[in-house]
């Protein structure tokens, strides 16, 4: 998984490569969305309108999409942490699902303690779970060689029995046959934006968008600090880019995928404080909802820099909201098309990633050469 | 309930839900083992699944039906392979995009369509691949042990059924009796071998790739035309997922395979008969558990404590040419 | 020989060379691999190329088997002018290849190995039942019985030669070419490899056979062509030359600017190495027993052809090896089983594989220059790195060492081969070590570049410390080692003072040649 354009890309100049290619494939992807669209007998460029208008045009939808772009930004920082060591954790579905449970365990079972505890407890045990769901395929793939890709799947899917098993079985509200728990208590939620502007006398429209926004992008800062200046994010990158030399340098790669999954693990889990702790107040089956796997088009598309994952949460996160606006507007169009887009992004941004190269370099050699 | 007859039941939903599993673990087996890791084979089921039920809905031919199966799983197989072969992509992240991708056009031209949700209308009988009563199966029903084999586990399944299982022989004769398939297996383990002995090695691949194609069509088309009356929304529902651990399990190897769907396909079909029942001695076994097993087996197995499931040597590896 | 006669399609002009490949040219970037290589081989022949390691013997036969094309010159097969785009054009010519990494696939039976790609057929049935018979027949007439149903990853590697062999005389080829045959060879598999050799000429086959160890080629061959640096330098018939003859040949007299070194006395010993015992990645002995020292003010040169231990040992002193048996001492202590120790006691390692291991490639300049001392407080401050501090340290690192650019932020696989080892080299020698090892420092390196790394490998000697030097150049080794020892099959050959040794004397008992009984005084 190159972030770094070596390989294929190597000689281009540095703003093709962050700037150019990428625009290129967000390019193509968008336009074979728009003849899916045509297909369908819509206008693509109506729909483009209409999107942009409900992701950004009112102050509810600004909310709504910096809500969704929160879940991308764990998720996808989740996935660029691994890409760094070299690994390809597609299990972030499966540590955000387990991440809930560790949160929901403390806001359901440690809700004697104040919130100023009990946010924090609550923050620790997504993190935690998420990370020990990610533990396990990382020791395997470490110490025992299995592939990280494999058991990563094996454990989404491993993940989702056990909720639903905890949600049906154990965790069920009292008298209730749904598969979801009892709501958290009052102090045990995290304050909505609206609100907690409100408190200060700053009024925005009501949204979902909640405190783990600014966790969110703390996250971002803190990856990066991690990624770009300490030692720990130096060896973990040397044993990503290169193994020889990570041993060279006294660096031990098996400990460095630990380190990476755990660390992309306990990133994924804390997706659940904005759907849950934010929004939803219970833990609800299959709250992840393909956040997990979006993370991947997320991590691709920001080229695992933070910065990039921001701008790149925010497209997505914009093209959830104002999908869901589209298909208000136009019924024929629904938000999965948004999906569609994602699927498009991965395959463009990601399996083709060099598929423009090629052309780039003759342009530009032309220019250059003319 | 006679236990015989419990257990002729439980057999027969076995062989109904293994069906597929075992196409698709086919699909994958040609994919893998000539060198391209195929977790796409989910995307390419459920793509079929709908291509499948919107031909049969508008011919009313269930053939036409499995043609346009085929047609959507191979177009998608030659993407995944116009990207990992001819741009050397990388082979997990074009598998994963396709499985959204088409988890996303499904979706969306389904509701575009058919305006039903996301399903396609309830197809009749004639559009669909009905049970096939083998003769004499209704008279020999009420023998007991031979009877009841005969006609409620030999007999009565769709086309598509016996097509599968025909189609795991065929397989293996394919993989270690044929040109082709010591080519393939030739070019999974070390591709320079195959190139040396002045074979393409991106003809070979793209060849496996259809047959990939072929196969996966075939499985996802029994879900929508066999197994149900119409496409639902995501009614792979983690299938292609599932053939990808048997063929793991099976260590890349037809019959193996085969077998690790049947033990799939049992773990699903007592799964839903185990639901509220209490084992004596075990209680209630809880139904997740049984339809988390298929994974947490696949995971041992790579773990290497039971056994060891080694991949093909060159598999994930995009082929270079020039050294 | 049934399957050869019907796979012929090009029927030799009388007394034509078998193979006559005229002017070949292959550049590989701007490394000019072959220069006007002409080459001429007489039917029914053993003809060796020699040649060190990178002089381009491999390449030209590539570019007969169709790996490469060249970009210039013609190849003629039995006196026709012939075209090979790929393997299959080769095969259809009548070549068949034993490579050096063998084309086999380890899961298969010989017979699938033998039949992959001329199946003679859809189905394999009657094509494995013909090669069966044909194996049977080749083995008898040739000495190359192999089991046809073992599995080729279980045979003993002079076996899965055997199987190379059977597949290239299965397609009907009536020139081999061998690549380093013997390279992985017990002497046994060698020798019987070669009473194949002599029997397949004795039915008409030509075989070319490309090697860079002169004992065997004397033994075998008819005829030698040496190449060095791209070009052929030399025919010569086996039956009117010497070893001696072929060894200068092939080492050459390379005019290198001589680097001044001072007469220095050395010191204690810095680095001490006890009956060192290591093995290779096969799990095989690579270093057998080895004994030396390297004192202070001393720079000790291990000459050898790759492969006969050098890169073994040198991991193992840099602790990237495990070691089987014996000591390893810096300055007289012990050091522990990981690198991390042995840095701290003084010993810096300069990698032979500078891309792999020694820098890396997408970081940047600054990135790689402080790999293996990233844990240095200098570079920190509190918990964090001091970004600016290592750009100065690494600017003045390579200001030290004309790093060029002298951009620490610059990407390092963006800097020239040269430019990327003097990085390497300023890490290692600016924390002033007491004991250097540096494999290959000059691989790959532009003349300049050379001439600076070893008047700085003599500057560390001049002040004292040792220095351990591995270089596949022998003028190199001759160039600045005050001691040079002599590396072959795993053990110390011979062992010389510098100014005493002659490259012939080298080239000899590199080559495996003499016997180990003649080292130093």
């Amino acid at each position: 998984m190159s972030i770094v354009a070596t390989g294929p890309a190597a000689g281009l100049p540095r703003w093709a490569v962050l700037g150019l290619l990428p625009a290129l494939n967000l390019l193509a992807a968008f336009a074979i969305s728009g003849l899916i669209v045509l297909l369908i007998g819509e206008n693509p460029w109506e729909a483009v309108r209409m999107l942009v208008w409900g992701a950004f045009g009112f102050q509810e939808a600004i909310g709504y999409t910096l809500f969704y772009a929160t879940n991308f930004i764990f998720t996808g920082l989740a996935v660029a942490v691994a890409f760094h060591c070299g690994l390809f954790n597609i299990g972030g579905e499966g540590q955000a699902y387990i991440g809930g449970l560790g949160m929901a365990l403390v806001c359901l079972y440690l809700d004697f303690l104040p919130f100023a505890l009990i946010v924090p407890a609550a923050v620790v045990g997504a993190a935690l779970f998420g990370a020990a769901w990610a533990f396990v395929p990382a020791w395997l793939q470490a110490y025992r060689g299995s592939h990280i890709v494999i058991t990563t799947i094996m454990f989404n899917f491993i993940a989702a029995a056990v909720m639903a098993y905890l949600l049906v079985n154990v965790m069920s509200r009292p008298g209730s046959m749904e598969p979801e728990s009892r709501d958290f208590a009052l102090h045990a939620r995290l304050p909505l934006m609206h609100e907690a502007l409100g408190a200060m006398g700053i009024d925005i429209a009501a949204s979902p968008l909640n405190l783990s926004f600014l966790w969110a992008l703390l996250c971002c800062a803190v990856v990066w600090v991690f990624m770009w200046h300490t030692r720990a994010g130096y060896r973990l990158r040397t044993a990503g880019a290169s193994p020889p030399a990570a041993l060279y340098g006294g660096i031990s790669p098996p400990r460095q995928i630990i380190v990476a999954m755990v660390v992309s693990g306990a990133l994924a889990g804390c997706m659940s404080l904005n759907e849950l702790m934010g929004v939803q107040h219970r833990l609800v089956l299959e709250f992840t909802a393909g956040y997990g796997f979006a993370g991947i088009a997320v991590a691709l598309m920001g080229r695992g820099h933070p910065v990039g994952i921001v701008l790149a949460s925010l497209l997505f996160g914009a093209l959830y909201q104002g999908g869901a606006e589209l298909s208000f507007e136009i019924p024929g169009i629904t938000r999965d098309m948004v999906v569609v887009i994602q699927g498009l992004v991965i395959l463009f941004a990601g399996a083709l990633e060099f598929m423009f190269v090629p052309a780039v370099r003759a342009v530009l050699l032309r220019s250059s050469g003319g | 309930m006679e236990l015989l007859t419990l257990l002729a039941l439980v057999l027969d939903s076995t062989l109904r839900l293994s069906a597929p599993l075992i196409l698709a673990a086919l699909a994958g087996l040609f994919s893998e083992r000539s060198g391209i890791i195929d977790i796409g084979l989910e995307g390419k089921m459920l793509g079929a699944a709908f291509a499948a039920a919107t031909a049969a809905t508008f011919t009313g031919s269930p053939w036409a039906g499995l043609a346009a199966g085929i047609g959507a799983s191979v177009l998608l197989a030659l993407v995944h392979g116009y990207a990992c072969i001819t741009h050397r992509g990388n082979q997990v992240v074009s598998g994963l995009a396709l499985n959204i991708l088409v988890s996303g056009v499904t979706a969306v031209l389904g509701i575009a369509w058919f305006a039903q949700g996301g399903r396609t209308p309830q197809l009749p009988g004639e559009a669909r691949f009905l049970p096939l009563e083998w003769p004499g199966a209704a008279p020999l029903r009420d023998v007991p042990g031979v009877g009841t084999l005969y006609s409620e586990l030999l007999s009565g399944h769709n086309l598509m059924v016996y097509l599968a299982f025909l189609a795991v022989p065929t397989v293996a004769w394919v993989l270690y009796r044929t040109r082709f398939g010591l080519r393939l297996r030739a070019a999974g383990e070390n591709p320079q071998s195959v190139e040396t002995a002045g074979i393409s090695i991106i003809a070979l691949r793209y060849r496996a790739l259809l047959c990939t194609g072929v196969a996966c069509g075939m499985a996802g088309t029994y879900l929508s035309l066999a197994q149900s009356a119409s496409f639902i929304n995501d009614m792979t529902a983690g299938k292609g997922y599932i053939a990808l651990a048997a063929l793991i399990f099976g260590k890349w190897r037809p019959y193996p395979a085969m077998l690790a769907c049947l033990l799939f396909g049992f773990l699903d079909a007592t799964a839903i008969r185990l639901q509220g029942v209490d084992l004596p001695g075990v209680g209630e076994v809880p139904v997740q558990f049984v339809q988390a097993l298929p994974y947490v087996l696949t995971v041992v197995l790579l773990a290497g404590f039971i056994g060891r499931a080694i991949p093909p040597k060159a598999l994930g590896v995009p082929y270079v040419k020039e050294r | 020989m049934s399957s050869s006669e019907k796979r012929r399609n090009t029927t030799p002009t009388a007394g034509a060379p078998a193979v006559e490949l005229l002017r070949i040219n292959k550049w590989f970037g701007a490394v000019h691999a072959n220069r006007d290589v002409s080459l001429s081989v007489a039917p029914g022949t053993i003809h060796g190329i020699v040649g060190e390691n990178g002089a381009g013997k491999s390449t030209l036969m590539s570019i007969l088997y169709g790996f490469h094309r060249a970009d210039r010159g013609e190849i003629r097969i039995a006196g026709r002018p012939v075209a090979i785009r790929g393997s299959e054009d080769a095969i259809a010519a009548g070549i068949g290849m034993v490579h050096q990494h063998f084309m086999l696939v380890d899961t298969f039976t010989v017979v699938e190995n033998v039949i992959l790609g001329a199946e003679g057929g859809r189905l394999l049935a009657p094509g494995t039942h013909r090669a069966r018979g044909e194996l049977a027949e080749l083995a008898s007439e040739y000495a190359l019985e192999v089991p046809p149903d073992a599995l080729v990853g279980d045979l003993p590697v002079g076996l899965q030669q055997r199987v190379e062999i059977l597949k290239a005389l299965y397609r009907g080829a009536e020139i081999l070419v061998l690549d380093e045959p013997t390279g992985t060879l017990a002497p046994q598999e060698a020798d019987h490899l070669f009473r194949i050799l002599r029997r397949l000429k004795g039915q008409g086959k030509t075989i070319v056979l490309i090697t860079h160890k002169l004992r065997e080629i004397m033994a075998v061959t008819d005829r030698i062509s040496v190449m060095r640096q791209g070009r052929m330098v030399a025919h010569r018939d086996t039956a009117t030359t010497t070893v001696a003859e072929i060894a200068e040949l092939m080492v050459g007299r390379r005019v290198l600017s001589q680097v001044e070194k001072e007469a220095v006395k050395p010191g204690r010993d810095l680095l001490s190495v006890e009956n060192l015992r290591v093995r290779d990645d096969r799990g095989l002995s690579s270093v057998r027993n080895v004994s030396f020292s390297v004192r202070a003010g001393e720079i000790v040169g291990i000459a050898g052809v790759a492969g006969n231990g050098q890169s073994e040992l040198m991991e193992a002193l840099a602790g990237l090896r495990p070691v089987v048996g014996g000591r390893i001492l810096v300055a007289g202590k012990p050091v522990g089983a990981g690198g991390r120790l042995r840095r701290r006691l003084g010993l810096a390692h300069v990698p032979e594989d500078r891309r792999r291991m020694g820098l890396v490639m997408p970081f940047q300049a600054r990135e790689s220059a402080i790999l293996g001392h990233h844990d240095d407080p200098r570079y920190r401050r509190a918990a964090l790195f001091d970004w600016a501090a290592v750009s100065r340290d690494t600017a003045g690192k390579m200001d030290a060492f004309d790093v060029r650019p002298a951009d620490p932020r610059r990407i390092t696989a963006a800097f020239s081969g040269g430019n990327q080892q003097k990085l390497v080299l300023a890490r290692e020698i600016e924390r002033d070590p007491l004991v250097l090892l540096v494999g290959q420092p000059t691989r790959g390196v532009d003349i300049g570049a050379i001439e600076f790394i070893h008047r700085r490998l003599v500057a560390m000697r001049d002040a004292g410390r040792a220095v351990l030097l591995i270089s596949a150049e022998l003028d190199e080794i001759m160039g600045l080692s005050d001691r040079i020892l002599v590396m072959f099959g795993g053990t110390i050959a011979g062992e010389f003072p510098a100014g005493r040794a002659t490259e012939r004397e080298l080239g000899l008992l590199m080559a495996g040649a003499a016997g180990r009984e003649r080292s130093a005084p």
